[in-house]
């Protein structure tokens, strides 16, 4: 059967690099990124708190560790990423709601996103060194 | 508009709506946990105790802790599902979370009520 109509080439894009999305594609995949890593923190939480409330001994232990500086920069990339997945999560149930759904306003909040989860690593780190 | 029957067994919905109820009661949380740390005179380990030993605070803690399992398990279902492909892998790794992060909210409890 012979082609009735004339097929138009379809712009092919196989290029999904991160850097490629959009800004809320990006807050997107960070969202999966750091849920992972928090859910790979649930083990260092619990023990933390698991120590800290045992004894006066084992509270001054985990403070201990908690101090070394390598320990610390660890524990400031989970709090970025609890802090990024916070932000991020509001945004995420705002947009459930309908509310920031347009373009420009879901591209500001995507920034908006960005901006106060880094500033807000960035005062704790400060406060922690 | 497309008038479609949904069929099925809606696990799909339970998830998403335990994914966002988990959410904000661990916002909720985490707010009033900042705030109370914030407003400890100081940080030993005698108010740190302090913090936990409150009954409501306990429930709290574990109600927030709970949140954490059940929307760590939506998130880490969500992952393999997008990312696993092998079903026998993807089943392995799904039972696996679900043990794993029970046997972390029996931890969790016992923390808590220990102290």
């Amino acid at each position: 059967m012979p082609e009735l109509t004339v097929r138009k080439p379809r712009p092919i894009w196989y290029n999904i690099n991160l850097l490629n999305l959009p800004v809320p594609g990006i807050v997107s995949i960070f969202h999966r990124i750091s849920g992972l890593l928090l859910t790979l923190a649930i083990i260092g939480l619990l023990y933390c708190l698991d120590g800290s409330l045992k004894s006066e001994v084992d509270f001054g232990q985990i403070r201990g560790g908690l101090s070394h500086p390598l320990v610390k920069l660890v524990a400031l990339g989970f709090m970025w990423s609890f802090l990024h997945h916070f932000c991020a999560g509001i945004r995420f149930l705002f947009l459930d709601l309908g509310k920031g759904i347009n373009l420009s306003s879901a591209r500001a909040t995507a920034y908006a996103v960005f901006i106060v989860s880094g500033l807000l690593t960035l005062i704790l780190g400060v406060k922690i060194w | 508009m497309v008038n479609r029957v949904v069929v099925g067994a809606h696990y799909g919905l339970t998830a998403w709506l335990a994914q966002r109820v988990s959410a904000v009661v661990m916002a909720v949380y985490s707010l009033v946990f900042v705030v109370k740390v914030l407003m400890l005179p100081q940080l030993n380990y005698e108010t740190w105790r302090g913090l936990f030993t409150p009954g409501w605070m306990r429930f709290m803690t574990f109600l927030f802790l709970l949140s954490i399992m059940v929307h760590a398990w939506v998130g880490m279902r969500d992952i393999w599902m997008d990312y696993i492909k092998s079903t026998g892998l993807r089943l392995t790794l799904q039972v696996g979370t679900i043990l794993w992060l029970v046997g972390c909210t029996g931890w969790a409890m016992q923390i808590l009520w220990r102290v």
